[in-house]
């Protein structure tokens, strides 16, 4: 009798089943399900009650360009929109272009923003954020933005090399639009605030101290001693010292050293220290990725005649960092949540602002609905990026399987 | 420096593309080669073999310099290694070498590792290195993998993969490190079938193996190392039916079975 292929066994398991199996199936089990059920519904009621009944949201609602931009003039706030414009429409072309990661970036880039924008629309619930129309209007328009652009980039098909060069492009203009250059009015670093700033310290701490920790940690393996020598020391004394001592030194000591003509903005200084503290951290995680190539690699690399910077650009770095990336956005998150502390030298940054906002006589004893909200936004933030690091590691995990 | 020099005071018919006389190496305090002499003429096949720690790998590793030898000299096509890192980038960009474990390149592409270094180092266009790539991949059987990752590859294909790599720089010479070694025995022959190929080529070809079939049809020369030195060394006919020395005949017998 020759033997046929047979199907798998039927793993299907009706609900029921399912929950029998997994939560009933025993005496102590039941009762474990029970209750951390119980706990579970017991929470939900109390803290959904809160949000929905008792919570005065008004205090974040009245608040709300505070949260968002600080003191950031209301003249010129079109600028942030056209800003944020921009960078929803990069990311629609990038979906479109480089597929995957960035897909997943502009769709929760622009549910996001449906999201809030459906949050300020009047709701059977009662409003939670007093209609802004502006508000509105902006939110669903970049929404739309990141899918014309998608839909564009599909049909148009730029070449990824323009892509690139739009996103490094981003940089300098996102510096001119918010601080002011040529015909736009300045807009002095100390109006900045909320999540605006929030947001600028962590993408400038992330885009430059990930090279920067990059160089470091290629230094640290140098066959040179005085670049292995530096570049130890650096790691080393900046991973002793604390973020907050840090962000003192460059925010007190850096205008003491310099001479007195040569003011360096203070958002500029906590940039400063945010990139240089965690540029320490980033070459100590690609350090152990540069550990972990195989030396076989390197021969192979100088065998085809490669040099040692083609060898470290095109075969080593490329799996070292690839590696790397859960550890990397690990960190990056914490940065995010770290530049909290630039309060302290007076930023007034999501945290900061809340506090600024609670310190108000109208806002008394609205502590929780602050905090929870602030809390949210960090969570949303986060979230985002452990999402999108996920990705990014699926799909440029293939080739080192 | 002397980057043309040939090797000095060595009659014309001992003048090879690969002149090593007297290398001396040690790791730490072991000596793992004792004064080396070796001369391969353009076009030679010679196949190299003795027992492991004999320093038969590390001596071919000596000739593109991936091992330093500390002591004697060796010249490639004229040019002699020195610490001088431009002499060393020429001789490399001469010599094609194999692994025993393949060393590709696990993050490209089959057609990426053999592009990357025509793009990198000899600066062709893309469209250029990737037919030429496609030819050698072609001729060594696998153009249908092209797109995979080595990770995606039985190991026989990856060795293709990685000889068509070497390939693509147009090496004078290639250097087999036990390129058989870490395969399952069924891929032996798909890998030893491209080798026979590429010696009927005229490349020089230096392999370290133990593939004594290989060794018999197609090498011009063999070469039995033991303990740092070259013991013996001869055409196959005399190695195989006449070996001089006990230990040559030993180690033969350990081999053939």
């Amino acid at each position: 009798m020759s033997i046929e292929t047979m199907a798998p066994p039927s793993t299907a398991v009706t609900p029921l089943e399912w929950m029998r199996r997994n939560l009933f199936s025993s005496i102590a089990s039941s009762l474990t399900t029970g209750l951390i059920g119980g706990l579970l519904i017991w929470l939900a009621v109390n803290v959904g009650g809160w949000a929905i009944g008792e919570a005065r949201w008004e205090v974040v609602g009245n608040n709300l360009r505070l949260f968002l931009v600080g003191q950031y003039p209301a003249t010129e706030a079109w600028r942030l929109w056209l800003n944020l414009a921009v960078l929803s429409v990069m990311t629609g072309l990038s979906a479109a272009v480089f597929g995957s990661t960035t897909r997943t970036l502009a769709v929760s880039t622009s549910a996001l923003q449906l999201l809030l924008a459906l949050l300020i629309v009047p709701s059977p619930l009662g409003t939670l954020i007093p209609p802004t129309t502006s508000l509105v209007l902006g939110l669903l328009g970049n929404a739309a933005g990141v899918w014309a652009a998608f839909v564009a980039g599909r049909l148009l098909g730029p070449p990824r090399r323009w892509l690139m060069i739009g996103w490094l492009l981003t940089i300098p203009l996102t510096f001119v639009l918010v601080s002011g250059f040529g015909p736009l009015p300045e807009v002095r670093s100390t109006l900045w605030g909320g999540l605006l700033l929030t947001v600028l310290l962590a993408a400038v701490g992330i885009v430059l101290s990930f090279p920067l920790g990059v160089l470091l940690a290629l230094g640290r393996r140098s066959g040179l001693p005085a670049v292995r020598v530096l570049s130890t020391a650096y790691i080393e004394i900046i991973r002793g010292v604390p973020l907050v001592t840090i962000l003192f030194m460059a925010d007190i000591m850096l205008p003491l050293l310099l001479p007195g003509e040569f003011r360096i903005d203070r958002v500029a200084r906590a940039m400063g220290g945010i990139t240089l503290f965690s540029a320490a951290y980033v070459a100590e995680n690609v350090r152990g990725g540069l550990q972990a190539i195989p030396m076989g690699q390197y021969e192979a690399a100088h065998a085809l005649g490669l040099g040692s910077l083609a060898t470290n650009l095109f075969v080593v770095l490329p799996q070292a960092l690839r590696s790397v990336i859960p550890a990397n956005v690990g960190l990056f998150i914490s940065l995010l949540k770290d530049t909290t502390l630039v309060t302290i030298v007076g930023l007034l940054e999501l945290l900061g602002i809340g506090r600024a906002i609670l310190a108000q006589p109208q806002s008394l004893g609205a502590h929780l609905e602050v905090y929870v909200f602030i809390a949210a936004a960090f969570f949303v933030l986060c979230y985002a990026m452990s999402q999108a690091s996920y990705r990014l590691e699926r799909t440029m995990g293939l080739g080192s399987r | 420096m002397n980057a043309e020099r040939p090797a000095p005071d060595v009659p014309e018919a001992e003048r090879g593309i690969i002149v090593a006389r007297d290398v001396h190496k040690w790791f730490g305090s072991l000596h793992v080669l004792r004064g080396i002499d070796l001369t391969v003429q353009a076009g030679e096949v010679v196949v190299i073999f003795g027992a492991s720690g004999s320093g038969k790998s590390t001596f071919i590793r000596t000739i593109n310099r991936l091992e330093e030898h500390q002591q004697g000299e060796i010249f490639v096509d004229g040019i002699e290694l020195t610490n001088d890192i431009r002499n060393i980038a020429a001789v490399r960009s001469e010599i094609g070498m194999v692994f025993q474990s393949f060393n590709l390149f696990p993050h490209l592409t089959a057609l990426q590792n053999v592009t990357l270094a025509p793009v990198r180092v000899r600066r062709w266009s893309r469209d250029r290195a990737e037919q030429a790539a496609m030819e050698l991949l072609i001729r060594v059987g696998i153009p249908e993998q092209a797109h995979k990752y080595p990770a995606q590859l039985s190991g026989g294909q990856q060795q293709r993969v990685a000889i068509a790599r070497a390939l693509a720089m147009q090496p004078k010479i290639m250097l087999f490190d036990e390129p058989t070694s870490a395969l399952d025995p069924e891929m032996i022959n798909e890998v030893l079938e491209v080798m026979r190929e590429l010696a009927g080529t005229g490349i020089t070809m230096l392999c370290v193996t133990h593939e004594m079939g290989f060794a018999r049809a197609v090498a011009n020369r063999m070469a039995f190392f033991d303990h740092g030195q070259i013991v013996e060394e001869g055409p196959p006919a005399q190695i195989f039916e006449a070996p001089e020395h006990e230990r040559t005949k030993r180690f033969l017998a350990q081999i053939l079975h």
